[in-house]
């Protein structure tokens, strides 16, 4: 094994990236996740990449559309109200069929919003965010190393899809440091036909754009594309599963929200309650799989969130509503305790919703 | 299993987060799961800073401490906010140089050392956390007393390498009260 390191999350982020062949960064600062571009900013020319802080979010979004048409691995990184911002990239990248990394280390919303940790962009990641019909291979990272294996895996999926690959972390996974250590990474490498390189005469242009004025062509394209989220919702999905064997009550909770779950599953397991903890890795596609094999065994599930509520209807649209769902959840940068979760398992377990 | 949750929490300067990144390093060097997570707000820029460690055997849950069975407490705000969280059969270390406060709970051992003076007679003012941290090892089990020099090597960087004498110092001036 590898020598372990200590490192910050924001930090595992940025040197997965380097390894997995990211040679672009474009960002601009936002709490709490400036250590990616700092340590961008301090790697970066040492080995002929290009870190650039854009005028602005949106510049920085477009300039990951730009390098990414030409086919090389491209990031960038913010939070909340600087996702917003990019918003309108993360469509035109989608209705070009480029693939991208992009990094939310989420804070509380909505607005200005505070800077602690906060999950309440999952809707955003994964219902859109931007306008029209398109998805984003969204990841959950709940560890320090995760932060660093997903950043790479996002690349690799980027590349086989076409698509954006979002890591969507919070302010606690970003600043909390931990050992990791960095395996080789495997990296997958995809032939690239499209990519805007230059055609030296020797064949056609190519072109990388969203514009389709034909509504015949553009549905085209469209079916196309759902043709591969198609493939990735049947490929792709990863989640963990705790002392699920024998649960009769299951917590769904993704990234930090699932560390604090996991104390509080120890901790119910110790009363006697048969709980166990789904944890989706990927939250789109979201691991229906278990969660509907889940459904006809458990009596109910807990979905543990650090926002309103959001998660929670994938949930009961997973389990199609066979079991109830109840929610157990802070919001504005608050963290739920373990207690707190603790006291929703047995709510669940005396039928209490 | 045997988990050691340590919370830091002081002013934003004295040195909470380096204090907590060397238990942290020195958890590593062990052999132990550890998990290092600071405070992050506007606090950091001079309101109260704190930072939450935790050694285990085991992979660690939760980095979010609500329970520590450590607390050192580096001024009196923080004392008040946290000695009522510390575990049962817990541990409190005060700096009584700049807190004159007593604890009252019967149910944890408190240690009462003058860090920020000891450290100020020893030369090396600034480092009453790590003077702090020394009698953190010394009284409870979460490290060992060894290698202390080789853990600083792995964080402090090398144009700062004259820092290390000291901060060891300061750590036996700690270890020795």
């Amino acid at each position: 094994m590898a020598e372990r390191v200590l490192m910050k999350g924001n930090e595992a982020i940025a040197e997965a990236a380097i390894r997995a062949g990211c040679r672009h960064y474009f960002g601009y600062p936002i709490t709490p996740q400036t250590e990616i571009a700092a340590y961008m900013a301090k790697k970066m020319p040492k080995i002929g990449g290009v870190f650039l802080q854009a005028e602005s979010e949106i510049a920085s979004i477009n300039m990951v559309y730009g390098a990414a048409a030409t086919g090389m691995r491209v990031m960038t990184s913010s939070s909340s109200p600087g996702i917003s911002l990019k918003a309108e990239g993360l469509s035109y990248i989608a209705g070009s069929d480029v693939p991208a990394l992009v990094v939310n280390v989420q804070r509380g919303g909505p607005g200005l919003g505070g800077i602690q940790p906060s999950q309440s962009d999952y809707f955003q990641a994964t219902k859109g965010g931007g306008h029209g019909d398109y998805r984003m291979i969204v990841l959950a990272p709940a560890s320090v190393q995760e932060m660093a294996s997903l950043t790479i895996k996002g690349f690799n999926l980027a590349d086989k899809y076409l698509m954006t690959s979002m890591i969507l972390a919070d302010g606690t996974i970003g600043q909390m440091m931990e050992p990791i250590s960095f395996e080789d990474a495997e990296i997958e490498v995809y032939e690239k036909p499209w990519a805007l390189t230059g055609t030296n005469c020797e064949r056609k242009h190519n072109v990388v754009n969203s514009l389709y004025l034909k509504p015949d062509e553009l549905e085209i394209k469209n079916l196309e594309r759902y043709k591969r989220y198609e493939l990735v919702e049947q490929n792709e999905a990863m989640w963990e599963e705790y002392m699920m064997e024998d649960a009769e009550y299951c917590v769904v909770a993704f990234g930090i929200a699932s560390r604090v779950a996991k104390n509080a599953v120890a901790a119910a397991r110790k009363e006697g309650i048969k709980v166990g903890l789904i944890r989706p890795i990927t939250l789109w596609p979201f691991p229906v799989k278990p969660l509907a094999a889940a459904a006809d065994k458990v009596k109910a599930f807990i979905s543990v969130e650090l926002n309103m509520g959001q998660m929670i209807e994938d949930v009961r649209l997973a389990t199609q509503c066979k079991k109830p769902v109840s929610l157990c959840s802070r919001c504005g940068g608050m963290i739920p305790s373990p207690d707190e979760v603790l006291e929703a398992i047995r709510k669940a377990q005396k039928g209490a919703f | 299993m045997k988990t050691t949750q340590i919370l830091i929490a002081g002013f934003g300067g004295q040195g909470v987060l380096f204090a907590g990144k060397f238990l942290a390093y020195k958890g590593m060097t062990e052999d132990l799961q550890v998990s290092w997570l600071p405070s992050y707000g506007p606090e950091m820029r001079g309101g109260t800073a704190n930072c939450s460690v935790i050694l285990s055997d085991m992979p660690v849950g939760s980095p979010i401490i609500t329970q520590p069975d450590v607390l050192i407490a580096m001024n009196l705000p923080s004392l008040l906010k946290y000695m009522d969280t510390v575990a049962p059969g817990g541990q409190i270390f005060v700096d009584s140089s700049l807190i004159d406060t007593k604890v009252t709970r019967t149910d944890v051992q408190v240690f009462y050392i003058p860090a920020t003076q000891l450290a100020k007679d020893a030369g090396f003012a600034t480092l009453a956390n790590m003077v702090l941290v020394g009698k953190v090892i010394k009284e409870s089990s979460a490290v060992s007393f060894e290698n202390n020099r080789q853990t600083f090597e792995k964080f402090i960087p090398a144009k700062k390498a004259n820092l290390i004498d000291i901060n060891c110092q300061a750590l036996i001036t700690g270890y020795d009260y």
